[in-house]
C-alpha cells in the first residue's frame, strides 16, 4: 500500500546500522575485541542495544574521534586506540569496523594498520588485526555481520593441505542455535570450523572475576584452517557475493561452497542434514530422527490451529526466507514478507520457495520501515505478526498480536536462548506459533475454556 | 586473581580517598581516551536525551540510520498527551546522499513529516557525517520554518564535536531559541520552571505536584512531559529549579543572563535532598510564609508514612556496600545520602561527566577508602567492585550485566527506568528495588559467594 502521505524519511526503522552486525560477529572469535573506528557514541549505543538482548557484558572499543581527528584523519587515534586495547585487553584478535565517520573522511584503514605494525613493533607478538568496512550509509546491520565474517576469513585463512573439515557459516542466529549446530556437527563426528561462534561469549555463565574478554568463540588458529576444509556450508540466500565467506574460500582455495537458506522447517532441516550426510558419509544420529518424528507428529497435532492463518513476517531477509518456508509447510500464509534490508534478492527467493505466491496473495517488500509495515497491516489485517521486539509499537497500536523471534528481543526474557534452526528450533517455533493462536482464541472466547 | 592495571592516561581519573595524605585533584572534563572502552556516549546522545521528552515536537535525526534506530523509544520519559517523541525519524542517508549532500532529502522529509504529524515544532539533529559533508542545516530549517509556520530548530550534535556535555549545550541552545517567544501573561509571581527533570516513569508529575501543593505555579518542565508552548513561556517564571545539573545548568545560566531569572540546584532523590529541594524553593518566596509552611507540611506528611516503611529495608541492608557509577555527579551525592539512610555505605562513586567541583565535593562526602572514578570503564569498575566487596551497583543498562556477571545486585538509575525513583515515593521505590536485588537468594550460587563456576 502506498503511504497516505509522501514518505521520504525513514520512520521507526526496521533495521540497524552496519557496524552493529560487525561487532556481534567479532564477538564470535576467541579472545577478540570489537573496535569501532569512529565516534564514541557508536560503540556505546551498539553496546547498549546488544546488552538489552543478550544480557552479557560487551566491551566495544572506540577510537573516539574528536574534531581534529575528523579534520586531520583518524590515523593517530586508531593507533593509540589499538595500543591501549592491546595493553589492557591482551586480545589475540582486534576486529576493527569502520563507521560512517571514518568512511566519509576516507581513512585508509589497511594502510594505517600496516603503519601501526611497523611503528609499534616491540618483539612481542601483536594481536591479529582484522578490518571490515562497514559504513552505516550502506546496507544494514546484517551487511556488517557478513562483512566481518568475510574479512575474518580473508585475513586468517591460509593455504594448507586439504583435511577432513567442514566450515559452517551460520549467519546471524541465536546463541542457542549456535550451540545446537555444534551439537549436530559434533554428533556427525566431523571436525568443523564454525564462524562466528558467540554461543558462549553472548550467553555464558557467571564469573568469579572480571574477564576483559569472555571465554568462548572460534580461535584464530581454527579459522586459519578454513581453506583446507572439504566443504563450506553457508546459511543464507540473500548474502551479497562479495561478502560471502564460503564464496571467498571457494574462489580462492577451491573449497566447495554449499549455500542453504536458514534451515527452518522440516524441509529446510532435511536439506541441511542430508547435506551433512553427503559430506561426511555418515548417517545422522538417531536422536535427530527422533526430533524429526516428534516434529512431524506435532505438525499433525497442531495443524488445524494454524491452517490458513495469515501473518506478517519481518526481519533480516534470510530470516524472513527461512520463516516463510516453515509457514508454508504448515499451511500458513505470510501475507507480507518484509525487511529493512535491501539485497534485491528477497522477492526472488520467496518466489523460488512459493511459486504460487501471487495466487496466495503473498507480498514481498524490501527496504521498509515499521510505518510501511503498519500501513500494509491495516489493509491486510493479519492474524498476527512475527518478528523482533521493535514491531511491538505497531502491534499494540493496531491490536495485532506479536510473536517475537530473531533480534532484538528487548521486551521479553530469554531471546538469546531461543531456538530457530533445525528440527529442534522448528519444534520450538511451531509450539509458539500454535500457542499464539490458542491464546488468541481463548482470550476471544466468552466461555473461558480451560482446554483448547 | 589476575592483576588488572589501570591504563596509562587513566590513572589520574581514579582516586582512593585517603585523608592522611595530600591528594591531587582528579582529572576530569576531558575527552575519553582512544581505545579505553568508555561508558560515555557522544555529543548527539547528549542532545538527544535532553530534548527527547518534548512530546509535541518531531525529532528528526539527519544522518545514516544508526543514530535514530538506537534512540527509538528507549527512555521511560512519559507524556500526558501527545507522544510524537516516541517515534523515530531519520533521513537515513545513503551513499549517494553522502556524496551529493543531504539537504534536499532533509527538506523533503521535514515538509512531509510536518504535514503528516502536525507537530508544534521540529528538532533536527545533525550527526557525525552531516558535519563533514557540509549540509547547511540552518538554511534548510529556516526555509521550512518559513513555509510551515512552526519553529524548526537545528541541533548541532555531530557526534565527534566534543563530549556528551557539548550535546547538552547544543540542546539547550535550541531551547533558548524557543524560550521568550510565548506570552507570559497570567503567570504568577510565585512560579518556577523545573529544569533537568525528564519525567522518567512520571517523576516530573510527582515533583510538580509537591510544588503546586505549596502554592507555586510550575510554568514549564524542561523537558519532562515537555510541550513547545510551555517552553516558549518559560521566561515568565520567577525561579529556575535545576535538577540533573549536568544537562541544564547552561540553560539556567543563559536564562539568568537574558531574563534575570535566578536558579538553584536541587536533587529529588532521597529524603534529605527531596525535602531540601522544597525548602530551597520556599525560601525564595519570603513574602509568602504559607509556602514554607506548606513545604514543611508536605515533608512532614510524607516522611511520616515513608520512614516506617523504610525500616524493614534498613534492617536487612545495614552494613551492605554499594558502588555508584552514573552519568552526572550531582546524582551521586544524593545517592550516597539515600543509601546511608537505608544503612548502606558507598565503596565506589563515579560519574561519566563530573567536573572538578563535583569531585571535590564527592571526596568530602565519601568515607575513607572510597574509590572515586571519572569516565570509567567495565574493567576498572569490576576491579573495584570485587576489591571492595560491593553488594550492589547503581548504574545504567550498560553497567547492569557487569553486576550480574559478578553476582551482585543492581539498581537501574538511568533513563530506562520504569519505576519512579524521585520524590518521597521514589525513595520508597528505590529502597525496595535495592532490597529486592541485594537480598535475593540467587546470589548464593554466584562464584563470589562460593558457588561453582
Amino acid at each position: 500500500m502506498k503511504h497516505e502521505h509522501a514518505k521520504t524519511a525513514t520512520q521507526n526503522a526496521c533495521k540497524l546500522c552496519n557496524p552493529l552486525g560487525a561487532c556481534l560477529a567479532f564477538r564470535g572469535i576467541e579472545n577478540c575485541v570489537p573496535f569501532l573506528h569512529g565516534s564514541q557514541g557508536c560503540a556505546t549505543y551498539i553496546l547498549r542495544y546488544l546488552i538489552s538482548h543478550y544480557k552479557e557484558p560487551i566491551d566495544i572499543a572506540s577510537s573516539n574521534f574528536h574534531e581534529e581527528t575528523a579534520v586531520f584523519g583518524g590515523s593517530h587515534n586508531l593507533k593509540i586506540g589499538l595500543k591501549n586495547v592491546s595493553e589492557q585487553y591482551k586480545p589475540d584478535v582486534i576486529g576493527i569496523a569502520t563507521t560512517c565517520l571514518s568512511e566519509t573522511i576516507g581513512d585508509d584503514v589497511p594502510m594505517i594498520l600496516r603503519e601501526y605494525k611497523k611503528e609499534f613493533k616491540n618483539g612481542s607478538p601483536m594481536p591479529i588485526m582484522i578490518h571490515a568496512s562497514t559504513p552505516s550509509y550502506q546496507g544494514s546491520h546484517i551487511d556488517g555481520f557478513h562483512a566481518a565474517v568475510h574479512a575474518t576469513v580473508k585475513a586468517l585463512a591460509e593455504k594448507m593441505p586439504q583435511q577432513r573439515l567442514i566450515n559452517l557459516f551460520p549467519n546471524m542466529v541465536s546463541p542457542a542455535d549456535l550451540r545446537y549446530l555444534k551439537e549436530i556437527l559434533g554428533d556427525f563426528g566431523v571436525p568443523y570450523m564454525m564462524l562466528p561462534d558467540y554461543s558462549q561469549t553472548m550467553d555464558g555463565g557467571p564469573w568469579g572475576e572480571y574477564h576483559r574478554i569472555p571465554p568462548g568463540g572460534t580461535p584464530a588458529s581454527a579459522i586459519a584452517t578454513a581453506a583446507s576444509a572439504t566443504a563450506s556450508i553457508e546459511f543464507g540466500s540473500t548474502i551479497e557475493a562479495s561478502k560471502s565467506a564460503a564464496g571467498y574460500l571457494d574462489m580462492m582455495f577451491g573449497v566447495p561452497a554449499w549455500h542453504l537458506p536458514l534451515p527452518i522447517g522440516i524441509k529446510g532441516s532435511d536439506k541441511f542434514f542430508s547435506l551433512l550426510e553427503t559430506l561426511t558419509g555418515e548417517n545422522r544420529a538417531e536422536k535427530y530422527e527422533d526430533e524429526r518424528r516428534r516434529l512431524v507428529d506435532a505438525y499433525a497435532d497442531g495443524h488445524k490451529y494454524v491452517f490458513d492463518k495469515r501473518v506478517i513476517i519481518y526481519g533480516e531477509e534470510d530470516l524472513v526466507v527461512g520463516m516463510t518456508a516453515l509457514l508454508r509447510e504448515i499451511g500458513m500464509v505470510p501475507v507480507l514478507c518484509a525487511s529493512g534490508g535491501k539485497s534485491g534478492l528477497l522477492k526472488k527467493r520467496i518466489e523460488e520457495l512459493v511459486p504460487d505466491m501471487d495466487e496466495l496473495g503473498i507480498k514481498v517488500r524490501e527496504g521498509v520501515d515499521f510505518v510501511d509495515i503498519e500501513d500494509e497491516a491495516k489493509i491486510l489485517q493479519p492474524d498476527f505478526l512475527i518478528g523482533n521486539s521493535k514491531g511491538y509499537t505497531m502491534s499494540r497500536k493496531n491490536c495485532i498480536p506479536l510473536l517475537r523471534l530473531g533480534f532484538p528481543i528487548h521486551d521479553r526474557f530469554g531471546g538469546q536462548r531461543m531456538h530457530h534452526l533445525g528440527y529442534r528450533g522448528t519444534q520450538e517455533l511451531f509450539d509458539r506459533i500454535v500457542n499464539t493462536v490458542i491464546e488468541q482464541r481463548q482470550n476471544a472466547s466468552s466461555i473461558g475454556y480451560t482446554y483448547m | 586473581m589476575e592483576q588488572i592495571g589501570i591504563l596509562e592516561g587513566r590513572e589520574r581519573h581514579v582516586l582512593e580517598k585517603n585523608s592522611g595524605v595530600a591528594q591531587a585533584d582528579i582529572a576530569c572534563d576531558t575527552s575519553s581516551l582512544s581505545g579505553s572502552v568508555s561508558q560515555r556516549a557522544c555529543v548527539f546522545c547528549g542532545s538527544r536525551v535532553v530534548l527527547y521528552p518534548v512530546a509535541d515536537a518531531i525529532h528528526l535525526v539527519h544522518g545514516p540510520i544508526g543514530c535514530a534506530a538506537y534512540t527509538w523509544d528507549i527512555r521511560g520519559a512519559v507524556s500526558s498527551g501527545p507522544e510524537l517523541h516516541r517515534l523515530s525519524f531519520s533521513t537515513d542517508l545513503q551513499e549517494m546522499d553522502v556524496i551529493y549532500g543531504g539537504e534536499k532529502k532533509l527538506y523533503k522529509s521535514l515538509i512531509e513529516l510536518i504535514e503528516q504529524y502536525k507537530p508544534k515544532a521540529a528538532f533536527i539533529y545533525s550527526t557525525c557525517i552531516v558535519g563533514l559533508i557540509g549540509d547547511d542545516i540552518e538554511a534548510v530549517c529556516k526555509k521550512v520554518a518559513r513555509e510551515t509556520g512552526i519553529p524548526v530548530l537545528p541541533v548541532h550534535s555531530e557526534g565527534f564535536k566534543g563530549t556528551k556535555k557539548d550535546g547538552y549545550k547544543a540542546a539547550c541552545h535550541a531551547l533558548m531559541k524557543l524560550i521568550g517567544t510565548g506570552s507570559t501573561e497570567d503567570i504568577s509571581k510565585y512560579s518556577i520552571n523545573i529544569l533537568g527533570e525528564f519525567n522518567l516513569a512520571g517523576e516530573a508529575w510527582i515533583i510538580r505536584q509537591y510544588y503546586e501543593k505549596m502554592g507555586i505555579e510550575v510554568v514549564a518542565t524542561l523537558t519532562g512531559d515537555g510541550r513547545i508552548d510551555a517552553v516558549r513561556r518559560a521566561h515568565g517564571a520567577t525561579l529556575n529549579v535545576v535538577q540533573c545539573s549536568g544537562s541544564m545548568t547552561w540553560l539556567a545560566k543563559e536564562m539568568e543572563e537574558k531574563y534575570g531569572i535566578p536558579y538553584i540546584r536541587v536533587s529529588y532523590f532521597g529524603i534529605e535532598d527531596m525535602s531540601k529541594s522544597l525548602y530551597d524553593v520556599a525560601v525564595k518566596f519570603p513574602d509568602r510564609p504559607d509556602i514554607m509552611e506548606a513545604a514543611k507540611q508536605i515533608v512532614s506528611d510524607e516522611v511520616k508514612t515513608l520512614y516506617p516503611s523504610l525500616q524493614k529495608f534498613k534492617k536487612a541492608l545495614t552494613g551492605k556496600k554499594a558502588a555508584i557509577y552514573v552519568g552526572g555527579a550531582f546524582k551521586t551525592f544524593s545517592l550516597i545520602k539515600a543509601l546511608r539512610s537505608i544503612g548502606m555505605s558507598v565503596v565506589l562513586a563515579g560519574s561519566q561527566t563530573g567536573n572538578q567541583d563535583d569531585y571535590a565535593r564527592l571526596r568530602e562526602m565519601c568515607d575513607e577508602g572510597t574509590v572515586i572514578v571519572d569516565d570509567s570503564n567495565p574493567v576498572e569498575l569490576s576491579k573495584f567492585i570485587l576489591e571492595k566487596g560491593a553488594d550492589l551497583l547503581i548504574g545504567g543498562v550498560k553497567e547492569r550485566p557487569i553486576a550480574f556477571k559478578l553476582g551482585i545486585g543492581f539498581c537501574d538509575h538511568n533513563h530506562e527506568r520504569k519505576i519512579p525513583l524521585a520524590g518521597f515515593i521514589g525513595m520508597y521505590n528505590f529502597a525496595l528495588e535495592v532490597y529486592q536485588s541485594v537480598m535475593s537468594p540467587v546470589w548464593q550460587f554466584a562464584p563470589r559467594k562460593g558457588g561453582s563456576l
